[in-house]
This record gives C-alpha cells, sequence and structure tokens, in this order.
C-alpha cells in the first residue's frame, strides 16, 4: 500500500466552490422556468385571441413564441426585460431619458440625502431617548404611530408643502425617504445605547465619568453593530421612500416616474426593467452598508 | 485632618433592599474601620452583604441608615476624587479597545494629556506582567490575562485603595494562585489599602492582614479576625501550621454563622 497525501487539515471545512453556488444557480433556474411559464399563462388569452383573428391554423409553439414575443405583454418573459434593460443601457447616452442608469441616479441622489438625514434624525432621536425618561415615554410612542400612517397618505402632504416653500424635488423626495427610513435606526440605536453590561456602566462611575464621557466611550461604541443591522434595513426602505416620493410629484426622472410612465402607457416591459434596476441598486446599497460594516469591525478590533 | 483619617469607617449601617415581594435586609448594623494600607477580605457565603459593603463604600449603592467615612469623606467625594480603583469579578474590558487603550480609558477620562496617559498605561502593563500585549484586543487573551489587564486599568488611576470583588473568582486554581502572589508583591511595593472580598478561606488568609467574615439573612459582620502570618509570605506558606490554625478560625466562624438556617 501506497501512503496517501491527506490535505493538511483546516480549522473550518471550507465547501467547494461549487457547493456554495449550485444551490444558488439551482434557485435562479426554478424563477427563470416558473417566469417562463407564468408569461404563457398570463398572456395566452390575448395571444389566443390574436391568433384567432388571423385566421390559420396554429399549434402550442405558435401560443408559446407570441406569447413570449408581445410589445404590451401582461407579464413580459425575462428575455425581454433583460434586452430593454440592457439597451435602455448601451443605446442612450448616460444623461439621456431613455437611459435607465439616469433615472437610477436621480433616484439615489434623494434615497442617499434621505437616508443621511434619517441616520441623523434617528441617531439623535436615539439619544434623547436614552438621556430622558419624557422623550423615552413622550416620544416613543409617536415615533411608532408615524410609522402607521400609509407612506403614499404622507407623501403627496410632503411634496406640497415642500414645493410651496421653494424646495427642489431632490429634498422633498429625500425627506419622505427620511421619513421611512429613521424609523429602523431609532429603534436599533435605542436598544444598542442600552445594551453596555451592568459591570461596563458601573466601571463608568467609579471612574466619574461624566454622561457625554458615558454616551462617546461607552454607549456609541457599544452600539455600533446595532447601527449597522439598522442601516441595513434603513438604507433599503430609504430606496423605496424615494422611488414612491416620485410617484405623486409628477416627476420626469427617477426610477419612480419611469414606473409611473411605464403604467400610463401600458409599456410593461419598461416597468419590469425599471423594477430590475431598482432592486439591483436596492442590492448594491444593503452591499455597500455590509463592507462598511465590515470595515468597522475590523477597525475596533472584533473578533472575526 | 483628612490626609490622617482611616482608609473606610463604617458606623451602624444598614442598607435595605426594596424588591417586589419583600424588603431584604442586605446589611445590618455594620461596624468597621479600615486603616490606610491595610490588606483586609470579606468572607462569606453568597447572600452575606459583603459585595454590597463594597459597593457601598465605592458609592456604587447608598446605604439607608448609619455613616461611613473613605478617606475622611463621604463616598461620593471619594469617588469624585477618583480616590479607589475597583476590580470587578469579570474583567469587563472593553471589547472595542486594544489592552493599552482599556488600561487608558479612565486616564482619558480625567483628562490627562495623551503621552501621559500612554507612559503610565504602558508602566501599569509591565507591572502586571503584560508588556509586549499592548496592542491585542480581550478577545486574543486568556481569562487570567483579562483580569491582570483590570487590574492594570484600576492601577492606572494611581488610587490609594483598591477595591477588588471576587477578581479571581472564574479563574483555575494555577492561575489564581500565581495572581494571588503578585497581588501580595504589589501590595508590599505599593502600600496601598486593598479591600478584598472573596468566597475562598485560603485565598483569604494567604492575602489578608485582617479577615472580616460576614453572614447571611440579615448581611452582617460574624467575627474581625487578625491573621499573624508575617509579611512576604510565599505560597509554601499555606503549608504551614499557622497558616492552618488561621484558616480553621475563619471556618469556625463560617460554621457558626451558618448554625441556625
Amino acid at each position: 500500500m501506497t501512503e496517501v497525501a491527506l490535505p493538511a487539515p483546516t480549522r473550518q471545512p471550507v465547501a467547494p466552490a461549487s457547493g456554495r453556488w449550485l444551490p444558488v444557480l439551482v434557485v435562479v433556474i426554478c424563477i427563470l422556468l416558473l417566469w417562463y411559464a407564468g408569461a404563457v399563462g398570463l398572456n395566452a388569452p390575448q395571444v389566443t385571441e390574436r391568433l384567432n383573428n388571423l385566421g390559420s391554423p396554429w399549434g402550442w409553439q405558435d401560443l408559446v413564441s407570441a406569447a413570449w414575443a408581445m410589445e404590451r405583454p401582461v407579464l413580459p418573459a425575462p428575455h425581454q426585460v433583460a434586452l430593454d434593460f440592457y439597451s435602455s443601457l448601451v443605446d442612450n447616452d448616460i444623461d439621456s431619458p431613455r437611459n435607465l442608469l439616469f433615472h437610477a441616479g436621480v433616484t439615489l441622489s434623494a434615497t442617499l440625502l434621505g437616508f443621511g438625514l434619517g441616520l441623523l434624525l434617528g441617531v439623535l432621536l436615539a439619544v434623547g431617548v436614552v438621556h430622558s425618561r419624557v422623550l423615552d415615554r413622550g416620544l416613543l410612542p409617536w415615533i411608532i404611530a408615524s410609522q402607521t400612517i400609509p407612506i403614499l397618505a404622507i407623501a403627496p402632504m410632503a411634496v406640497v408643502v415642500l414645493g410651496s416653500l421653494g424646495y427642489p424635488p431632490l429634498v422633498s423626495k429625500a425627506v419622505i425617504s427620511m421619513y421611512l427610513c429613521f424609523f429602523p435606526i431609532v429603534i436599533g440605536m435605542v436598544k444598542g445605547l442600552r445594551s453596555p453590561e451592568v459591570l461596563q456602566m458601573d466601571l463608568m462611575r467609579t471612574y466619574s465619568a461624566s454622561r457625554p464621557q458615558l454616551l462617546w466611550l461607552l454607549r456609541l461604541p457599544a452600539a455600533v453593530p446595532f447601527l449597522f443591522a439598522s442601516a441595513k434595513v434603513a438604507i433599503a426602505t430609504s430606496l423605496v421612500g424615494a422611488i414612491v416620493g416620485e410617484l405623486p410629484t409628477g416627476a420626469q426622472a427617477g426610477l419612480g416616474a419611469r414606473l409611473l410612465q411605464g403604467s400610463y402607457f401600458g409599456q410593461t416591459v419598461q416597468i419590469w426593467s425599471a423594477l430590475v434596476m431598482a432592486s439591483l441598486l436596492g442590492v448594491a446599497l444593503v452591499g455597500l452598508v455590509s463592507l462598511a460594516e465590515r470595515a468597522t469591525a475590523r477597525l475596533m478590533g472584533t473578533q472575526p | 485632618m483628612s490626609s490622617a483619617a482611616p482608609a473606610v469607617v463604617v458606623r451602624d449601617l444598614s442598607l435595605i433592599f426594596q424588591t417586589a415581594d419583600s424588603p431584604v435586609t442586605a446589611l445590618s448594623d455594620v461596624n468597621l474601620t479600615i486603616e490606610r494600607g491595610e490588606f483586609v477580605s470579606f468572607i462569606g457565603p453568597s447572600g452575606c452583604g459583603k459585595t454590597t459593603l463594597m459597593r457601598v463604600i465605592a458609592d456604587l449603592e447608598r446605604a439607608t441608615s448609619g455613616s461611613i467615612s473613605v478617606n475622611g469623606m463621604s463616598p461620593e467625594a471619594a469617588r469624585l476624587q477618583r480616590a479607589y480603583g475597583y476590580v470587578f469579578q469579570a474583567a469587563a474590558l472593553y471589547p472595542w479597545r486594544n489592552v493599552l487603550k482599556n488600561v487608558m480609558l479612565p486616564l482619558e477620562i480625567m483628562g490627562l494629556p495623551a503621552a501621559e496617559r500612554d507612559s503610565r498605561a504602558r508602566q501599569q502593563l509591565e507591572l502586571v506582567g503584560l508588556n509586549g500585549f499592548e496592542g491585542k484586543y480581550p478577545w486574543q487573551l486568556s481569562g487570567g490575562m483579562q483580569q491582570r489587564v483590570s487590574i492594570a486599568r484600576a492601577l492606572a488611576l494611581q488610587p490609594q485603595m483598591l477595591l477588588m470583588d471576587e477578581p479571581f473568582g472564574a479563574l483555575d486554581e494555577i492561575t489564581r494562585d500565581h495572581l494571588n502572589e503578585q497581588l501580595l508583591r504589589l501590595w508590599e511595593a505599593t502600600g496601598k489599602t486593598v479591600i478584598f472580598v472573596t468566597h475562598s478561606i485560603s485565598e483569604a488568609v494567604f492575602l489578608s492582614q485582617r479577615i472580616v467574615v460576614m453572614s447571611p439573612r440579615p448581611g452582617r459582620i460574624l467575627e474581625v479576625i487578625d491573621n499573624p502570618l508575617p509579611a512576604g509570605r510565599l505560597l509554601d506558606a499555606r503549608e504551614s501550621t499557622g497558616f492552618a490554625e488561621v484558616a480553621h478560625r475563619v471556618r469556625l466562624a463560617l460554621r457558626a454563622g451558618h448554625s441556625y438556617d
């Protein structure tokens, strides 16, 4: 018998690359199959009507190929959406209103401004709530109540009021986005600012630390992991807020405007490619927050 | 004057915690004087109030009645003057700060200039034998090392008094022996007042000059035992007959406190 060279033992068994990607691939294929089947099913009534009007006999292949190639389908096929998405990026200049990246950029600026404002507002409110019993009792119920009002009811009012005050649409969209995204930040930060252990708090007391020192040296660093968990939720909702903010403004630019135009003119393919762009933007934004989280954890010496 | 006042004077001190069902008497009529430079241990079963008494000295709890002075002033004034360093049962290091920055924490709060913070912290780390570990984070250290960092952190304030609440309770016996000896050398070298809470008879007898034996329900002092063992004792002292005699007296006192429950 010859000795068999064993691979060096690793501390954690690492799944082979295929093991990590296979499940994702299977899910994607399943979704695509269901989507194509759904496109046939949902578009069939229109397609059969049209084929019957042509008068010539037709088979199921004709039905399927027509269902996947309609100009204004009920549900466009994935490749139609992909083609529309791709051509909007490639066939148009970056500043053309036919380019989805142009719309994404407009929505992104409102999202980031709204997220920044929401982050600031959320952290300030949380610091207030943790330090004052009055705010804890008096403010938190209002913060929670604010989130029970449908954003579609608030958005037109914000647009009208801020517009009459002379603010550009960017600001009214950012305010709507802030209104949605400050909430998870407040909830996460209140929990985070209260997360230090009793011993760690007692220790600060033995040093006769002032309240600002307690906040800065103990409460805020302890809240950082909570802040990032909240920020991931918040940045996704702030994107939703910015898109919703574009609906009642009759805006000409932005993913929300693109969605609205698509539904006015029955351009379902255009709606779907705008949706794809919105979801890619959302994934990218959450990914950016995750990257920032990892960089911060490294700076703070967190156990990997 | 206050500089000559004893480290701690406790007179007829009682502390009653108001709990949901019934008030709990954590401390009842406690009288105790601790001189400056003394090493005193509080020993007793759980719930005897030894930690509570130390927390009253540290102004982390307030007495219900009676009086207490620390260095001739109220515990609050002593705390505000940063008269003591407190070492808790757990190291309570801040996980986002490395070893050096953990030790510098109290100095930052005091507002010392950065250069002095750095040199003082390094000095204390050397004292507890942790030079070379400045850049490590708490999760990279063993339990014993973490507790040594927390001792260095308490010493960094350069307090006249060290309050230690079962600091080695969670450590294995070998580490514990080693740290006990280090602590004794530290006390001999610095002459600080040390108040030490423990469950362990041999730890109390090995370390202290006086042993305060306490009993629960209500928390009170049963007996204060003088330890005649000479200074400069090494771990081997625990094998001596003198050591066994003192330990026996402590054990008898503890048993007396338990006889009626």
